[in-house]
């Protein structure tokens, strides 16, 4: 059964089960594999992508929830925002294995866009949901107050 | 394989013969619609913090989510980060349209059912309900509803929503008296 998305601001259409998690869709039938499979069900953060702006784990949503909204994921991700996470991120050297980074920064971003000027609660709820194995949690946290900064 | 509901898990009203003592008769409706109110399924998101249970062992929601200011989440970690309109069998993430926990007054856990049965009927914690509401509440509301619908390997709350609803109508038409 066919089912339209708009991913990365351009319309994409996939052969799938309405059913399928987005995650599938978005590696294998769209070929955007910067979106990582972690767990599987809702627990790591690694498959996080934006839906209308807000995360969204790709791996515990049908494809079906997201015709006609506007999906974003780590490769169309290119706000101000967004541009000056990715930048701290480098210049604080936030990544160690990587796995999970990509989860991070879709959390991040959608964080920063919301709350400018974050506090360390902020960041610890919004992302209690993205684990990280090589425990970077104290570099992920110093790269979105950096980030925070640039922005002001 | 989804667990499922039992009637046979819930006593009827039919089952608590009118006695001279009306208010007792309340009381033990009340106690017998208390097996649903109390079963993990509904307490899990009547918690008396910021942070919902999950599990039958009702273990603290991982990951850790708060209820945030409008009861649906931080922002960066809504209850829609992970729950969706559905029950999503591919990952076991439950889900509704209406997704979130209930309000610090409505918090049940870490309260007898006596507390809980003083809290529902008051309408400065109940969301300003009547008993009439409370009723229809309990009887058709949806994430209500949830409880007996819950997917994956989760033990639903005893009983049906039907059966729930028609104590709750029998405990109120006896004068909604609650446990001592």
């Amino acid at each position: 059964m066919p089912v339209s998305l708009t991913v990365n601001g351009q319309r994409r259409d996939a052969e799938v089960d309405p059913n399928t998690p987005l995650l599938w869709v978005i590696r294998e039938d769209l070929g955007l594999t910067g979106t990582k499979y972690g767990c599987g069900i809702a627990q790591c953060g690694a498959c996080t992508v934006h839906v209308e702006g807000e995360p969204l784990r790709s791996c515990s949503a049908p494809v079906s929830a997201v015709a006609g909204k506007r999906v974003t994921t780590i490769e169309g991700l290119s706000s101000r925002t967004a541009k000056a996470v990715q930048k701290a991120w480098v210049d604080l050297d936030v990544v160690q294995c990587g796995y999970c980074q990509s989860g991070q920064i879709m959390s991040a971003t959608a964080l920063l866009e919301k709350i400018p000027k974050p506090s360390d609660t902020d960041i610890d709820r919004a992302m209690a949901g993205n684990i990280c194995r090589c425990a970077t949690y104290h570099r992920i946290r110093a790269a979105i107050h950096a980030a925070a900064a640039t922005l002001a | 394989m989804a667990a499922t509901a039992h009637s046979a898990d819930l006593r009827s009203p039919d089952s608590f013969p009118p006695t001279a003592d009306r208010a007792e008769r309340s009381r033990a409706l009340f106690s017998e619609a208390g097996k649903v109110i109390q079963h993990p399924r509904c307490l899990n998101c009547h918690p008396v913090g910021e942070r919902p249970t999950q599990g039958t062992d009702m273990h603290p929601h991982n990951p850790l989510v708060v209820r945030g200011a409008d009861d649906k989440g931080a922002v960066g970690m809504r209850c829609t980060t992970c729950h969706q309109v559905d029950n999503f069998e591919p990952s076991g993430t439950p889900g509704h349209p209406l997704w979130h926990v209930a309000p610090t007054s409505m918090a049940w856990q870490q309260r007898s059912l006596a507390q809980i049965c003083e809290q529902i009927k008051d309408p400065g914690k109940n969301g300003g309900k009547s008993l009439a509401q409370i009723q229809e509440h309990m009887a058709h509301d949806s994430l209500v509803g949830w409880g007996w619908r819950p997917g994956g390997t989760r033990e639903p709350a005893p009983g049906t929503q039907a059966q729930f609803g028609a104590l709750i109508a029998a405990w109120i038409e006896s004068g909604a008296a609650c446990p001592r």
